[in-house]
């Protein structure tokens, strides 16, 4: 048996196949566990945001191509320029869809010749 | 004294005299040379490889007295006598005790984390299963490793560079077979550099045309309290199910927290630049001399880097890294097929840890047959997970060890 023949680090094949299942199995059981703790977490979030987020406020980049005042759009954007949507993180994307910016930063990386998750992007716009 | 006295003298108090005592430190000073040029002029994993082999090169040369392995050999770290390093040592020996202490691995860690946007991850969850499914070569390699004659502790420290990461296989391996720290951040620091020319065969052989070329849509925008929290919840969890992987999880956490706070940018900056670049000085060039190519055991037989286990581990660790490419691809596949085809299984490969490199080799492979996908930001996510994951995985391997008396 695994527990008692082990003590000396000499491992039979039965018991290395069986300390593999469990270990694997642990690895995917803390990541699954992950995955709910980050939905969760992203749930909370995002419902804590919607109750701080007056209903009439929302979306101010939809609102402004049809006449929104200036007031109602987010300080950098008084340029008149249109945040993409599904931007992600904290990178604001002007008129250039995500496909470019992800090209673009990853062009930007490798002259760089740095990892690309070293360098921070925080707007990208057509000029 | 006379002229010629003393020009003797010279000579005979030189290393060149010495240099072919063994054999062994002589071939392991080609061996540097071939890795400084294969660091330099190719380019492979410049940051660590040159460290490592310009340690090897001074620990070979005889009579530096930079490094005395003797004084860890075979020994564990209660049998180490510290006054004896600190009196004793040389430059090496000392910087060593912060590999020996496992000080290095986790302030390493604490760098990554800084340097680890976990965005992509958080916005795409279900690519975190993509991170544990690549740690499949950790254990096929502990399997293998087993067959072949490894004992159990040097069998989990071979698994473990399955993992692809090296701070996590020196974080283990000093813990469980410190005699064999030389040979396995070699393999893994090697095998992590190659990894352009590892995984693309792999993947293409597991993988049709029609899932290479699956485009993957825009992933969630992930909030600023989202990413703040999980390095908090992370930590908790973690060290909970599995105390034993607290250094290394965190400090990765911690990292990551100064990243994402955006209140100590000063910290966040120093971990990420100054103190990852100094101790990836220390932890590459004292790892480096660990390879010392002779070393005389106990009954005389040499214990040093040049032996058939070296070798082997070369050898199972270059299975460890295809079989974790494999699993991380096959499931990738797992999720094509469950989503109905909305995941490219070109991102599971990179959910070995190796960041970036292994998620610009799915951006690399993906782009080929589909000029306009952009796979980088997607394979992020597995990326990091897989940091997670082989953390996990040593610390599960750490607790069997203390469970089964290996150390």
């Amino acid at each position: 048996m695994l527990f008692l023949t082990g003590t000396k680090g000499e491992v039979g094949i039965s018991d290395a196949l069986l300390l593999s299942i469990i270990g694997f199995a642990v690895v995917f059981f803390a990541l699954i566990a992950l995955v709910v703790v980050i939905k969760i977490i992203s749930a909370s979030t995002a419902r804590k945001q919607g109750a701080q987020t007056p209903a009439g406020a929302e979306a101010p980049a939809a609102a402004s191509p049809s006449g929104g005042t200036a007031a109602a759009q987010p300080a950098r954007d008084t340029s008149g320029m249109i945040p993409a949507q599904g931007s992600l993180g904290e990178i604001d994307l002007h008129t250039v869809d995500d496909q470019t910016a992800a090209l673009l930063m990853a062009i930007v990386a490798d002259d760089l010749k740095v990892p690309l998750n070293t360098l921070r992007f925080t707007s990208i716009r057509e000029i | 004294m006379n002229i010629g006295e003393i020009l003797q003298r010279l000579w005979t108090d030189s290393g060149f005299v010495r240099i072919f005592d063994h054999w062994e430190n002589a071939v392991m000073v080609v061996i540097a040379c071939v890795l400084l040029y294969l660091a330099i002029v190719k380019g492979f994993e410049p940051l660590l490889l040159m460290g490592i082999a310009f340690g090897m090169l001074l620990a070979n040369l005889p009579l530096s007295g930079m490094m005395h392995m003797e004084l860890f050999a075979g020994k564990s770290m209660a049998e180490i006598s510290f006054s004896q390093v600190l009196h004793e040592g040389g430059l090496l020996d000392v910087l060593y005790l912060g590999v020996k202490l496992n000080i290095y691995p986790c302030l390493i860690f604490m760098g990554i984390g800084a340097m680890t946007d976990f965005g992509p991850m958080l916005a795409r969850p279900s690519s975190m299963v993509l991170g544990a499914a690549a740690q499949l070569g950790v254990y096929c390699a502990f399997i293998l490793a087993i067959l072949v004659g490894f004992l159990g502790p040097e069998a989990a420290s071979i698994g473990i560079i399955g993992g692809a990461d090296g701070p996590t296989a020196i974080f283990l391996t000093s813990k469980l077979a410190p005699h064999l720290l030389g040979p396995i951040a070699i393999a893994a620091y090697s095998y992590m550099a190659l990894i352009p020319l590892i995984q693309p065969p792999i993947m293409k052989a597991m993988t049709t045309n029609k899932e290479r070329m699956t485009v993957m849509t825009q992933a969630k925008p992930v909030s600023k309290s989202t990413k703040i929290i999980f390095p908090i919840a992370v930590t908790i969890f973690c060290v909970l199910l599995l105390p034993d992987v607290a250094p290394l999880i965190g400090c990765f956490m911690l990292g990551n927290l100064f990243r994402e706070s955006g209140v100590v940018e000063r910290l966040s900056d120093t971990a990420q630049n100054a103190l990852l670049n100094i101790v990836t000085i220390f932890l590459s060039t004292t790892v480096g001399a660990t390879s010392v190519g002779y070393i005389a055991g106990e009954d005389g037989k040499n214990v040093g880097f040049l032996s058939v286990s070296t070798l082997l581990i070369i050898g199972l660790g270059l299975l460890a890294f295809s079989f974790s490419t494999a699993g991380g691809v096959l499931f990738g596949k797992i999720m094509y097929a469950v989503t109905g085809g909305k995941v490219n299984p070109l991102i599971g490969s990179a959910g070995v840890s190796a960041v970036p490199m292994a998620a610009r080799v799915s951006q690399n492979v993906g782009s080929k047959y589909n000029p306009s996908n952009y796979l980088l930001m997607h394979a992020m996510g597995p990326n990091v997970a897989g940091v997670i994951g082989s953390a996990v995985a040593a610390g599960f391997l750490l607790s069997v060890g203390k469970a089964l008396g290996w150390i």
